[in-house]
């Protein structure tokens, strides 16, 4: 056990969850994190299916790293990674349809999601299968953080309920309080992304650009 | 032919491809630094979208679709291939990427040497599966509309990543707080720039 856990494994896995998000400081992976945000539900199933298809892509890609060709190694990554792409798709269309339906082509999208690449380009081809699955659940998991924290904001100020479940009272509606539709429009996702990223930011001063 | 401009428009305008659905986004961000490279690699999308979509679409409706294989002959018309479309779309997008780069190459150097470093990256820009994947989705009535939302999601592509550089240039010389210097700001830039755009919804020719 002591061995799965050494420090750089743990380093690993922990890294891209603050210091090294994949969102807030590697810039991967945006366009599926603002789309997928306006509810939890759709954002919480986003991050579990991108943290399951970085974890094994990488841990494939891991396995065959010194068989492929570098002229093609591209296809084959993107290869290996549609093919876990349609297995995730098909398996949410047979067991979580009305998600599979608000995610739409955002699953399929995950193929062309840059966490992928990146990581297996900087991470799995290099790398020994098992770091590359804690390498892969740690940015999958880092992911899933941002996207919960957008869509939890997103989701109590624009439809005032949390995981389709109404928090705010009626009472406070009755006083004058009103849903901020806007909220819910795709420019807010990049807004909260940003404060997130200046929140992130202030209380990591080395991560500030200059 | 109304039906095929009015389709142009609207993917340029409404469902703009960053700020409708932030598709391309990671290229978006990167490459905005400067115009000049931005335009390179704004116009190198909309050269590969133009090619790829009609191809996909093509393939959408002569192979995988439900029923679609029934030109070959009547007893396949049961076959539904849609779930090899992610595999097939982007196995189309990666070798049409590597053609254009090769016939670029060959016969307009200059372009390929401007171009040179986007027309690689642009196989896993989200901007030109995302394009096949809406295809698939919206079910186009022939394959000239399919083309005109390609060439009109790249143009609204290009409007935008070009339209974010001219911005961020100026941008070099104000006083933005420290942490939110870079990737922030530019995140609230676009997405004031997205705002402006919700101007269009409802658009129509």
């Amino acid at each position: 056990m002591s061995k799965l856990f050494s420090a750089k494994t743990k380093e690993v896995f922990l890294g891209p969850l603050s210091k090294n998000n994949p969102i807030g400081v590697q810039v991967l992976g945006i366009c599926s994190a603002l789309a997928v945000t306006a509810k939890l539900e759709p954002a919480i199933v986003m991050g579990l299916s991108v943290t399951i298809i970085v974890a094994f892509s990488n841990v494939i890609i891991s396995l065959l790293r010194n068989t492929i060709p570098n002229r093609i190694r591209i296809i084959v990554q993107l290869v290996v990674v549609a093919a876990l792409v349609t297995v995730v798709s098909e398996f949410l269309k047979a067991f979580a349809y009305d998600v599979s339906v608000q995610l739409s082509v955002y699953i399929g999208l995950i193929i062309t999601n840059c966490i992928l690449m990146g990581r297996l380009e900087a991470f799995a081809m290099s790398n020994k299968p098992w770091e590359s699955f804690v390498d892969g659940l740690g940015n999958g998991f880092g992911y899933a953080i941002v996207l919960i924290i957008v869509a939890f904001f997103r989701e109590l100020l624009g439809s005032g309920s949390l995981y389709g479940i109404r928090v705010i009272p009626q009472a406070v509606y009755d006083a004058g309080y009103m849903n901020n539709g806007l909220m819910l429009m795709p420019p807010m996702a990049l807004i909260i992304v940003a404060c997130v990223i200046w929140v992130h930011r202030s209380k990591n001063k080395d991560l500030q650009e200059k | 032919m109304e039906n095929i401009a009015n389709i142009f428009v609207k993917s340029i305008f409404v469902d703009n491809m960053i700020f409708a659905y932030f598709l391309g986004m990671c290229s978006y961000l990167a490459v905005s630094k400067n115009v000049k490279t931005s335009l390179g690699l704004g116009v190198a999308v909309i050269f590969v979208l133009t090619i790829t979509l009609p191809v996909n679409y093509l393939l959408e409706n002569y192979v995988l679709k439900e029923g679609a294989l029934a030109w070959i002959s009547p007893g396949l018309a049961s076959l539904d291939l849609s779930y090899l479309a992610f595999i097939l779309f982007i196995a189309v997008i990666a070798a049409m990427t590597q053609l254009v780069e090769m016939v670029v190459e060959k016969f307009t150097p200059s372009l390929y040497a401007s171009l040179g470093i986007f027309l690689p990256l642009i196989a896993v820009n989200c901007a030109i599966m995302g394009g096949s994947l809406f295809m698939q989705q919206r079910a186009f009535n022939n394959i000239g509309e399919a083309t005109s939302y390609a060439l009109g999601s790249g143009v609204g592509w290009l409007l935008a990543i070009v339209g974010l550089a001219a911005i961020r240039e100026k941008m070099e010389y104000s006083d933005v707080p420290k942490p939110l210097r870079g990737l922030g700001i530019t995140f609230i830039t676009v997405a004031l720039m997205a705002i402006a755009f919700l101007a269009f919804s409802g658009l129509k020719i």
